[in-house]
């Protein structure tokens, strides 16, 4: 199993029957792929609708129907559709169960950073912060490490996408959370220790007496 | 409501204008305003737009004939060109999160003077705005905001100027149509009075100052 499906599975098992989830894009859409069939998810796409469906098949895609990224989607049975403003009263206004968003750098009081590395990529932040700001579960999912470096920091040295903290960081090597605003190892990935974990953290991490192993 | 044709419309936007475009990534977008704009070369254009799309598609002609000075959006990052000419300061750019930019223009259309929102406190998007407590909250004060004109995209438009939107296709478009001094619209298809039934009229005719005719009759 490759780190984003392992990434992926451990975040689709936070979703509940009945959620309305906002997944972001990279990693985070893929946790789609991996909802158990009969948990009934409700997805948005904060270009205007929930009740996203798969890609459409060749020959059906409709121009006026697309994700948040232009591409073209479809519709499951019950879905609807709306303008941006109530897209995001949805979203800033406490009524989306669960944001999955990837991340730069998440900090040991579980801030994150995602939107900006100044001077080099200056994209925008989209929807980003008021998904931080108003959904009632953040979810990162983000590779532990890029390029040799810790994720998880002491501290963001990149620009902040909210003062909140985010409730869970799934990584292809650990899920944490931020119990009393302090990064906390819950699991580990399949066969990797807590010390492995530990060593490639830059973060400092609470370690309770138990930490069960990831069951995907 | 005056139907007029597209190139009589454009004529009357002046080059330095400030104009709200309604699209989500290109979608929703008035295709037909924006390659007439590009051939009657309206620039130094101040453009309130979700995104800048991409080269080719929706706002991004407007980057590629370069007549956009400055530009507010969520969003640019899958505009390469949008973001060489923010770097090189052809276009200065405001990046506000969408669900601001949306309310701001929402404000704009209502008589508001701004909106109390918690997103960005904290962050760089706070920096010189005014923090206001509300029940020990904090929130940033953001302001209202409007322009000369608003290019709107429609799927069905009737003969008085009613709007109806299809699927993702409505995005900013209905609150962009309340926050402009002249609203223009195209529409997918322009039908006949009562063809929109009255609950699914999304914009009353009277906000609309201009419908775009079919090019053949």
């Amino acid at each position: 199993m490759d780190a984003q499906e392992i990434i992926a599975r451990r975040v689709a098992q936070e979703l509940h029957s009945g959620d309305l989830v906002n997944l972001g894009i990279g990693i985070p859409t893929l946790v789609a792929n991996y909802v158990p069939p009969g948990l009934n998810v409700f997805f948005q796409s904060e270009n205007g609708l929930i009740g996203t469906g798969p890609i459409p098949e060749q020959g059906l895609a409709h121009p006026l129907l697309t994700d948040a990224g232009g591409r073209p989607i479809s519709a499951l049975p019950g879905a609807s559709t709306f303008d941006s403003a109530m897209s995001f009263s949805l979203i800033r206004g406490g009524h989306v169960d669960v944001t999955v968003l990837g991340g730069l750098q998440v900090d040991a009081h579980g801030h994150l950073a995602n939107w900006m590395i100044p001077g080099k990529m200056v994209p925008g932040m989209g929807g980003a912060m008021d998904l931080v700001s108003g959904a009632k579960r953040v979810i990162v999912a983000m590779q532990h490490a890029a390029k040799g470096k810790s994720k998880i920091v002491k501290q963001c040295n990149l620009p902040l996408t909210s003062a909140r903290a985010v409730s869970l960081v799934v990584t292809d090597l650990a899920v944490i959370g931020f119990p009393d605003g302090k990064a906390t190892l819950l699991e580990t990935a399949p066969g990797v220790s807590v010390g492995e974990v530990m060593a490639v953290t830059d973060a400092e991490l609470v370690i309770p007496d138990t930490v069960p192993e990831m069951k995907i | 409501m005056r139907a007029v044709s597209v190139e009589e419309a454009v004529a009357m936007i002046p080059a330095g204008a400030t104009v709200m475009v309604g699209g989500f990534m290109g979608v929703g977008t008035p295709e037909r305003l924006l390659d007439e704009v590009v051939r009657q070369q309206k620039s130094g254009l101040t453009i309130v737009s979700n995104d800048a799309t991409v080269p080719g598609k929706g706002v991004g002609k407007l980057f590629d004939a370069a007549l956009v000075s400055r530009l507010i959006a969520t969003h640019i990052g899958l505009n390469p060109k949008a973001q060489q000419q923010m770097l090189a300061n052809q276009v200065a750019v405001d990046l506000i999160p969408q669900g601001t930019f949306v309310e701001r223009i929402r404000a704009g259309g209502c008589g508001l003077g701004g909106v109390l929102t918690p997103t960005g406190v904290g962050t760089l998007v706070a920096e010189g705005k005014r923090q206001i407590e509300v029940d020990g909250k904090p929130y940033l004060l953001e302001t209202a905001l409007r322009a000369q004109f608003a290019l709107v995209h429609a799927f069905l438009a009737d003969y008085l100027g009613n709007l109806s939107y299809a699927l993702t296709a409505r995005n900013f478009n209905p609150v962009m149509a309340m926050a402009a001094d002249t609203v223009i619209v195209t529409a997918e298809h322009i039908v006949p009075v009562g063809v929109i039934g009255p609950d699914h009229v999304v914009t009353p005719a009277p906000l609309v100052d201009y419908l775009i005719t079919n090019p053949n009759g």
